[in-house]
């Protein structure tokens, strides 16, 4: 899997040239980069039917998104409890933004999130994020 | 990013990643320089106050503690548990002599006997952590006799009724004071065990501590505590008895971490820290788990 290449990579770096949990930081920041955002921003924050309904699909299915291994979410089926339900998404996050940030990298606001990386660390393309960002936002 | 301080191994780093699985995880961190003992006293702690109806026995049952509905279907398995003619086997298979005419009981204390509960245990001699399956293919080896595939297959089927025979006996492992590198081997054990792997970023203690008794989709997640009392276990979905190292390549495979190999140091540690949590809770192996 590339990306254990890259954590066994960062373990042996910091180990030779970095020590203590501030380098470390540094370092993460570094790796952290900004996410590109695919299309337009009204494309997603007025998003078609086919873009709601692609988001939904990504967001239900296991070898995607899988949110609903952690949040109840719409009619999706054995939802799981370790995250909140995501209802009142566009409340919440009245900066779609904000909302897509959660989604590219959840240990940025919150460093002990459970939350995948799903921009961070690929899980997900720039395009997949901003479908399943565009339809959670209408929950 | 807890994989960042897992780095020098020991000391400041060390502390830093359980504290910051403390917190992560809602209870106090655990005091500077903490010994294997507090460890275990602190995690009792933080399991009691989630699951405040459980008794500490009843963490042998993992999710069957915790959710009633998957406990009453497991106790109907339990009636006729499947694993029964692999236990026969593994009888036989002790009992068999090696070419040289001598057998297994022949490398262990009580003849292999009611002992499995004091595994694994630190090797002074050999410098490392021996578990009980890497102990069974030295022993073969010892006798001139090739080592068994580990994981499942004959060397499942063998350990199955070596625990058996301790079958109520109190996990004892030991982490003997006078060889510092059997520490040093638990803190590795427990290092590994907060660190955050795989693409999907997930520590052992992300899902079983942090995590314990919440739903990921359909499961349960079972406590730490406990998890290391009843191998090896028939899985239904493996449809055979797996040893705990494979399980532990299951739990890195669905982060999509890279699995270590059977009986890599890194496993033994980890299987020696997570034993080690399982300390006074009785053997139970063989069981059943879905
Ligand atoms: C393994 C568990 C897990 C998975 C999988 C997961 N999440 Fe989360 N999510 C969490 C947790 C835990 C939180 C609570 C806040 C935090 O830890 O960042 C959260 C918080 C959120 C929030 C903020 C909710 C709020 O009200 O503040 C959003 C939005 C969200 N997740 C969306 C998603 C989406 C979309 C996916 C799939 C692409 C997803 N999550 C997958 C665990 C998960
Ligand atoms: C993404 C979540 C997740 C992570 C991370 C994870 N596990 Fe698991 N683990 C599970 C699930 C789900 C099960 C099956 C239900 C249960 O017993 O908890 C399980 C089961 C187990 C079991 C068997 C429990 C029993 O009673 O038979 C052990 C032992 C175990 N995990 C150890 C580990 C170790 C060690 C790690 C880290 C290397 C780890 N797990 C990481 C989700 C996870």
């Amino acid at each position: 899997m590339s990306h254990t290449g890259v954590t066994t990579r960062m373990k042996k770096t910091i180990g030779i040239t970095l020590s203590g949990a501030a380098s470390a930081l540094i370092l993460v920041g570094g790796l952290t980069a900004a996410p590109a955002r695919a299309g337009s921003m009204a494309e997603w924050t007025h998003p078609s039917a086919a873009v709601l309904a692609a988001g939904k699909k990504l967001a239900f299915n296991r070898k995607k998104g899988n949110c609903l291994a952690c949040h109840q979410i719409d009619d999706g089926t054995d939802p799981g409890n370790v995250g909140p339900p995501l209802v009142h998404v566009k409340k919440r996050y009245p900066d779609f933004a904000k909302l897509r940030a959660q989604i590219w990298d959840a240990t940025a606001n919150h460093p002990n999130s459970v939350m995948p990386p799903f921009g961070r660390n690929r899980i997900l393309t720039n395009k997949e994020i901003d479908e399943i960002a565009a339809y959670i936002w209408t929950q | 990013m807890r994989q960042t301080n897992i780095k020098g191994s020991r000391g400041f780093a060390a502390t830093l990643a359980v504290l910051a699985a403390g917190v992560a995880a809602g209870f106090a961190p655990y005091p500077a320089h903490a010994g294997p003992e507090q460890d275990r006293i602190h995690l009792i702690g933080f399991y009691e106050a989630r699951f405040p109806k459980l008794k500490l026995d009843d963490y042998v049952n993992g999710v069957y503690a915790i959710n009633p509905q998957m406990r009453a279907e497991w106790e109907q398995i339990m009636v006729f548990p499947p694993y029964l003619p692999a236990l026969d086997t593994g009888k036989k298979l002790f009992h068999t002599k090696f070419k040289n005419g001598r057998s297994y009981a022949d490398c262990f204390p009580h003849r292999g006997i009611g002992i499995a509960n004091t595994y694994p245990r630190w090797d002074a001699k050999r410098g490392e952590v021996v578990t009980l399956a890497l102990a069974l293919n030295l022993c073969r080896e010892a006798n001139g006799e090739k080592p068994l595939p580990y994981g499942k297959g004959k060397i499942a089927d063998i350990l199955a009724y070596m625990a058996e025979t301790a079958k109520g006996k109190k996990i004892h492992v030991v982490i003997p004071a006078n060889d510092p590198r059997a520490l040093e081997a638990y803190e590795r054990g427990k290092e590994f065990y907060y660190a955050r792997r795989g693409q999907l970023n997930f520590s052992c203690a992300s899902c079983h501590i942090q995590n314990a008794g919440r739903l990921i989709r359909a499961n349960t997640l079972s406590p730490m505590l406990g998890q290391a009392t009843h191998w090896p276990t028939y899985r239904l979905k493996w449809g055979a008895l797996g040893t705990l190292q494979r399980r532990f390549r299951g739990c890195n495979k669905q982060v999509r971490a890279k699995p270590f190999p059977f009986q890599s140091r890194e496993y033994r540690d980890l299987e020696y820290f997570l034993t080690y949590m399982s300390n006074g809770l009785p053997e139970v192996g063989p069981t059943v788990r879905q």
